[in-house]
């Protein structure tokens, strides 16, 4: 089992999170002309990283908060974990 | 080739079958190929089976990182439908049927497949009326489908909860009585020994590290065994689609994803069809060696570990036991995990590229194993013919953008949410 450290609640286990998909996807910004190609990228096509890979995870069962959580796909380890709209360097 | 036959079979006994050839050989890799297929699973093997059988295409190598067959092709829950509404899944898998009933004559290998009958159990009067227009949809499109009520239900497969007072009741389901099983790894030796006795070299232990792309034309590609010049490549990788697109610059419209499977100890016959759980994800058939064979939802987030998490096995296993309660007094045999290339509407992809004589074969989700024979034979037309074949004409790339999806369980974009 994945045990999450939620930055607002603390270690919880996986059972409380729901998965939110990859976290580094941008919507485009709607005041500019926006291509086809920028529309599918943000709604269909996907990295998909073996490795880190940073990530939302929703802690439905608690908070209710938006959290990023940067984890390995290939081992599940989980380096770090970040507020939603944390600056991530 | 030495035929598989009662002859063979009695003729090589005096000989305490010590003389059997090889099924097939261990080929260091040729500098040149007419076709390279990456991926030795199902589909890489079909593919290079259907290049050779129906295109005379025999300067073919297969290109595997591990073992074949080690991947999906032996870790999947051996089910056999086309019992899809939509027009493109529908005929694309019905063709694939006819192909399953021949197979074992075909690869004159005994792929053990068994037409046993598959139910989508009903739990609601809504979910009655969708499977009678999935259904009728079928029939359409020449694939047999019955509507079964409670009553029927019940006599098909007593050992389910009847009981009136249970969470989700059984109201009925939708039955495709030519669905199956069929032995998974039979399935991936049967096309390796055939492909392999045509003429193509499979080659295993042996990484792609890369490709030769030059002007938008693919010459080559680069592995762990030294490089192989080809002008054509299809990419029959499954989970690992995106590792490989990386290595092309494409970011694909896949997801990798982390789904389970698991067995149970053996026991005597109860169950002879393939049951799945209408209220939640949850299928179930008997093994020839008597094992309950389970499965049901992804773990839910990206993975590339092929090792599943207890959480989502207790949820799947929950839904299980509500349906037939016998199952509570197993134990548990094996689990095991597989990693599947989810595309984003849940329907595959079969098609050419911007790259020219690269081929692209994935987004096969919880479906792959079904497809298996159809994949490789519509893969072979498309990379032989350098066009699609009007099988998979709807498996499109570019159906993303341009927005003919295949949306056939209704889960939109984010088809690992379910």
């Amino acid at each position: 089992m994945l045990h999450i450290k939620c930055p607002y609640c603390g270690m919880r286990s996986q059972n409380e999170f729901s998965y939110g998909g990859d976290a580094s996807v941008k919507r485009p910004e709607l005041n500019k002309e926006i291509s086809d190609e920028e529309w599918d990228n943000f709604v269909y096509n996907r990295k998909s990283l073996r490795g880190k890979h940073l990530e939302l995870w929703q802690h439905l069962s608690g908070c209710r908060q938006w959290i990023k959580v940067e984890r390995d796909t290939a081992t599940h380890e989980i380096f770090n974990t970040f507020k939603a709209d944390e600056e991530i360097s | 080739m030495q035929k598989y036959s009662i002859f063979n079979l009695v003729k090589n006994a005096f000989s305490n079958h010590e003389n059997w050839d090889l099924a097939w050989k261990d080929p260091t890799p040729k500098e040149e190929y007419d076709v390279v297929i990456i991926g030795g699973g199902g589909h890489g093997l079909a593919t290079a089976y259907y290049l050779a059988k129906e295109h005379n295409i025999t300067k073919v190598a297969i290109i595997e990182k591990g073992w074949i067959g080690g991947g999906n092709v032996g870790r999947n829950t051996t089910i056999i439908r086309s019992n899809y509404m939509h027009d493109e899944n529908a005929l694309f898998s019905e063709f694939g049927m006819d192909l399953w009933r021949k197979m074992s004559q075909d690869l004159n290998y005994n792929v053990m497949f068994s037409p046993r009958g598959i139910i989508n159990l009903a739990h609601s009067d809504a979910q009655m009326n969708a499977y009678a227009r999935r259904g009728n949809s079928m029939r359409l499109n020449g694939i047999d489908a019955v509507l079964l009520n409670r009553e029927q239900v019940k006599e098909i497969i007593p050992m389910a909860d009847f009981s009136e007072d249970v969470r989700f009741p059984i109201f009925g389901g939708l039955m495709q009585p030519s669905a199956g099983t069929a032995r998974h790894d039979a399935v991936a030796w049967g096309y390796a020994r055939q492909a392999d006795s045509m003429g193509v070299d499979i080659i295993q232990n042996c990484e792609v590290t890369g490709f030769d792309v030059t002007a938008g034309k693919i010459n080559g590609i680069r592995t762990s065994r030294g490089n192989i010049k080809t002008k054509k490549v299809g990419l029959c990788v499954a989970g690992s689609t995106n590792i490989l697109a990386e290595k092309l610059n494409m970011t694909l419209p896949i997801e990798t994803h982390l789904l389970q499977a698991c067995v149970s100890e053996p026991v005597k016959p109860i169950l002879d069809r393939v049951v799945t759980f209408g209220a939640g994800h949850f299928y179930i058939s008997q093994s020839d060696k008597g094992e309950m064979v389970m499965g049901g939802d992804l773990d839910g987030y990206n993975s590339y570990a092929q090792r599943g998490n207890l959480p989502t096995l207790q949820h799947v296993l929950t839904e299980g036991i509500a349906m037939m309660p016998f199952l509570s007094k197993l134990k548990m045999l094996r689990t095991w995990g597989g990693i599947m290339d989810m595309s984003m509407d849940g329907s595959p992809i079969i098609d050419k590229t911007h790259i020219d004589g690269l081929y692209l074969n994935c987004g096969w989700c919880y479906g792959g194993f079904k497809a298996t024979p159809a994949s490789g034979w519509t893969f072979a037309h498309t990379i032989a013919q350098d066009r699609v074949h009007e099988l998979n004409a709807g498996f499109s790339l570019n159906r993303f953008s341009t927005g003919h999806l295949i949306d056939e369980k209704g889960l939109g974009t984010k088809t690992w949410i379910s």
